[in-house]
C-alpha cells in the first residue's frame, strides 16, 4: 500500500531516542524509533520532524539525521529529567496530524508508559504496535496493526492520533554519514522538573533470572518413579476409528473452527 | 456346655496358614487382637504386623501402601492388584467470604483460555493477598467468551467477566472504561496486568495513564514492600518500591496448583459506553507460508504418511496453515528443511498442530511440547502422536485430506454466498 498524494501534506512528529546495543551497551540509533522515522519518511518525507527530548547525544541525534532529513528539533533537558510534561508542552504548540514512538525504549526504565501518558494527556487516540500507516482520507487514517504470531489488524482510527511503532514495521533505511554531520539540530533548551520518583530507585546489572524448576509434587515413591519415568502424555483424546472419512474430516474441521484457526 | 477351655485345632491350623481365605478372622480369635492396630498394655497405639497387607498370588506378603495413603478402605486379600491407583485427587477448596480488600488480575485470555503468563499473574496476586494483612480475594478480569474451565484451579477467587460485542477485537478505550468501572466499585488494593504482547502491556499502560499511577513494568520479583524490574534492553535491574500497577513478567511467580478457588462470578452494576475514536476493521489476511514456523499459530504438519504431497499443499493453503514436516519428510525430500519440526527443527509454539501421517518420534515430540491442540491423521492408532493427540483420526490420510479439503472449500463458498 503506497500513501496518496493528499497524505503527503501530513504533518507528522517521530519521537526518537538514544538507543543502546542489547550486547554492548554502546548508544546507538533505536531500532524502533528508526522504524518509525522511517515510517514517518514514507508518509511525509518534507513535512517530517524529528523530537527528542534529553541531553541528547551527538554521534546517534546524526545517525538519525543520517536517514535524509535536513533538521530535526532537540529539546535539550539533563538526563534524570521528565520528558513528559516538556512534550506535552510542545506538543500542544506544534500539533502533529500523527505522532509516532517506539513501543519501548532501548535504556532506563523502559516502561513503555511514554505514548500512552502523551495520548491521555493530549487526549488524543492512541494506536499501539502498528506495522503500516496506509491512506489517510477525510482524517481518517487506515493503519496496519502487528498482532503477535505474525498477524495483522486493519484499524481506522481519526487524526490526530499517537502510534507506536512495533518491529514488525518496514526496516529502516541505512544512515548516511555525511549528509547527517551537515544537518541542523534546533537545540531548544527547555525547563522541566527532574523525575523525583526514580530517584529513590536502585539500579543494578540484571541478574540473571532463576530457571523455573519442575518440582514433582508426588506423595509416594512409585508416583515419583511415574513422574520421572513416564512419557508426556496429553492424558488421552478423542479418538475416531470407525467413522467413514467425510465424519472424520468434520470432526477436524469443528475442532479447528472452535479453536478460531479456520474462519 | 463345660468350663474348659478347648484348643480348636482347625482355627489354629487356619491361622497358621497365610493363605487361607479365613485367615484373618482366625488369627482374630487366636491371638485376640484385632487385624489393625491394637491398644497395647501401656496405652500406646500398637501395629500388629501380622494383620497389614494382603497375600499376593505367589503366596508372599504384600502391603499396599499406596491404598492406605489414598484414604481408602483397607485392603483385602488380593483385590487390590490390577486396580485403578490413579484416583484424581480434589484439592482444598479455599474459600474467602466477604473479603478486607482485592487485588484484581487481568488476564490476557489468548484464544479464551488462560495462558501460563496468565496463571504466573494470578500466582502472583495470592502471594501479595498473603503478604498483606487481612483476608484478601484474588480477582480476575477477562474480556470477550472464554472457553477456561479451570479457573478455579488457577486460583482466581472472583471472577468478572465482560462479554458482549463492544469488547471484541481491538478495543482498548471501551475496556480501559470497564476497568475504570472496576476501580470505583472494588478499589483494589493491588492491579497485576501480564506485560506482554499479547494485550496486557497496552491495556496495564493505558489504565496506568489513566489513573495517574506509575506502574512497575516487566516485574519479575515481586513482594508486598519492593519490586525488582528489569530495565531497557534486558541489561539492568531496577529495585523500587511496590505500586499499586504492575506489569509482571513471565515466570513471576509460582503458579497456583495446590488449592482449588471459588471463582465467584461478579456483576458488575454498570459500564458506561466510552466514545471510540478507534474502529477496528478486522484481521488482515496474512500469507501463511510468509509466518515464521516459530511463531505460526495454525501448523499443518506432514510426516512418512503423506504420499500425495500435492494435496497435502493444497490442503495447507486452504486451511491457511503454515506447513510444517517431520525429519523424515525432510530426509526425503519433500520438504524443505526449515519446515522441519522437532528437536533438530524448528520448536514451534502453535495453538493448533494437525500431525498428518506423523507417529510421533521423541524429537518430534518434545518440539510441538508447546503446543496447545493437537490433531493426529494417522492411519496407525497405537503410535505416540495418537496418545498425545487431543483429537486423532485413524484412517488413511489422503482420504480424510480431501474430505477436509471438500468441506473447507464448500463452507468458504457458503460463507461467501451469505456475505453477499
Amino acid at each position: 500500500m503506497q500513501p496518496d498524494l493528499s497524505a503527503k501534506s501530513l504533518k507528522v512528529t517521530s519521537l526518537i531516542s538514544v538507543g543502546q546495543h542489547p550486547k554492548s551497551g554502546r548508544a546507538r540509533r533505536a531500532e524502533q524509533d528508526a522504524r518509525a522515522v522511517e515510517l514517518g519518511l514514507t508518509l511525509s518525507d518534507d513535512q517530517l520532524e524529528m523530537l527528542h527530548v534529553g541531553s541528547g547525544d551527538k554521534t546517534v541525534m546524526r545517525s538519525y539525521l543520517g536517514m535524509g532529513l535536513p533538521k530535526m528539533t532537540l529539546l535539550k533537558q539533563g538526563d534524570r529529567g521528565d520528558a513528559v510534561p516538556v512534550l506535552c508542552d510542545y506538543l500542544a504548540t506544534h500539533a502533529p496530524d500523527i505522532l509516532l514512538t517506539g513501543v519501548r525504549a532501548e535504556s532506563g526504565e523502559a516502561s513503555g508508559m511514554l505514548p500512552f501518558l502523551l495520548a491521555e494527556k493530549l487526549g488524543w487516540p492512541l494506536v499501539s504496535r502498528i506495522a503500516e500507516i496506509g491512506e489517510v482520507n477525510d482524517g481518517v487514517a487506515e493503519v496496519l496493526q502487528a498482532l503477535p504470531r505474525g498477524q495483522r489488524r486493519a484499524i481506522k482510527v481519526r487524526l490526530p492520533f499517537v502510534a507506536s511503532v512495533d518491529n514488525a514495521a518496514a526496516e529502516p533505511r541505512q544512515s548516511a554519514f555525511g549528509p547527517g554531520q551537515r544537518a541542523g539540530i534546533n537545540d531548544m533548551p527547555v525547563a522541566g522538573g527532574d523525575d523525583v520518583v526514580r530517584s529513590g530507585w536502585e539500579e543494578s546489572p540484571a541478574r540473571k533470572k532463576p530457571k523455573r524448576l519442575k518440582v514433582v509434587k508426588a506423595k509416594t515413591a512409585a508416583d515419583r518413579f511415574k513422574a520421572a519415568t513416564a512419557k508426556a502424555s496429553g492424558g488421552g483424546g478423542k479418538v475416531l476409528k470407525k467413522e467413514s472419512p467425510a465424519e472424520q474430516a468434520q470432526a477436524v474441521l469443528d475442532l479447528l473452527i472452535e479453536e478460531g484457526v479456520v474462519r | 456346655m463345660s468350663d474348659l477351655i478347648r484348643r480348636d485345632p482347625r482355627t489354629e491350623w487356619i491361622a497358621r496358614n497365610r493363605l487361607h481365605p479365613l485367615h484373618g478372622e482366625a488369627l482374630f480369635s487366636t491371638s485376640g487382637h484385632p487385624v489393625g492396630d491394637v491398644r497395647g498394655p501401656s496405652g500406646l497405639l500398637r501395629k500388629n504386623p501380622h494383620g497389614v497387607g494382603f497375600i499376593g498370588p505367589n503366596g508372599i506378603k504384600r502391603i499396599d501402601r499406596l491404598a492406605i495413603q489414598l484414604g481408602e478402605s483397607g485392603p483385602q486379600g488380593g483385590q487390590r492388584r490390577g486396580a485403578k491407583a490413579a484416583v484424581e485427587v480434589q484439592l482444598p477448596l479455599v474459600t474467602v467470604e466477604s473479603p478486607d480488600f482485592y487485588v484484581v488480575a487481568v488476564l490476557d485470555m489468548v484464544g479464551g483460555r488462560l495462558t501460563g503468563h496468565d496463571k504466573d499473574v494470578l500466582g502472583q496476586g495470592h502471594k501479595l493477598v498473603a503478604a498483606t494483612e487481612g483476608k484478601g480475594a484474588v480477582v480476575a478480569v477477562t474480556f470477550g467468551d472464554s472457553k477456561e474451565e479451570g479457573f478455579d484451579k488457577a486460583g482466581v477467587d472472583r471472577l468478572i467477566q465482560f462479554r458482549g460485542e463492544q469488547y471484541d477485537g481491538y478495543s482498548p478505550e471501551q475496556r480501559v472504561t470497564a476497568l475504570e468501572a472496576v476501580e470505583r466499585e472494588l478499589d483494589p488494593e493491588y492491579w497485576l496486568f501480564p506485560d506482554s504482547i499479547a494485550g496486557g502491556q497496552e491495556l496495564g499502560c493505558r489504565l496506568a495513564a489513566r489513573l495517574g499511577e506509575r506502574p512497575a513494568t516487566q516485574a519479575w520479583q515481586v513482594d508486598a514492600f519492593t519490586s525488582l524490574c528489569r530495565g531497557g534492553s534486558q541489561r539492568i535491574d531496577i529495585s523500587r518500591e511496590t505500586p499499586r500497577l504492575l506489569l509482571l513478567g513471565e515466570e513471576c511467580a509460582d503458579q497456583i496448583d495446590e488449592t482449588r478457588h471459588e471463582a465467584v462470578v461478579i456483576e458488575l452494576a454498570s459500564v458506561p459506553a466510552s466514545l471510540s475514536r478507534i474502529e477496528d476493521c478486522g484481521a488482515v489476511d496474512v500469507d501463511p507460508s510468509q509466518v515464521p514456523l516459530g511463531e505460526a499459530e495454525f501448523i499443518l504438519s506432514a510426516g512418512n504418511g503423506i504420499h500425495d504431497w500435492d494435496q497435502f499443499h493444497q490442503a495447507a493453503e486452504t486451511l491457511r496453515a503454515t506447513e510444517g514436516a517431520s525429519r523424515v519428510a525432510v530426509d526425503d525430500g519433500f520438504m524443505p528443511r526449515h519446515r522441519q519440526v522437532g528437536a533438530t527443527g524448528t520448536w514451534v509454539t502453535a495453538r493448533v498442530y494437525v500431525a498428518v501421517g506423523i507417529s510421533g518420534a521423541i524429537q518430534h515430540m518434545q518440539g510441538i511440547g508447546q503446543c496447545d491442540k493437537v490433531v493426529a491423521i494417522n492411519s496407525d492408532a497405537g503410535c505416540d502422536m495418537v496418545k498425545r493427540a487431543d483429537l486423532s483420526v485413524i484412517g488413511d490420510s489422503q482420504q480424510i485430506l480431501a474430505e477436509l479439503i471438500r468441506l473447507v472449500e464448500s463452507r468458504q463458498q457458503g460463507g461467501a454466498e451469505d456475505a453477499a
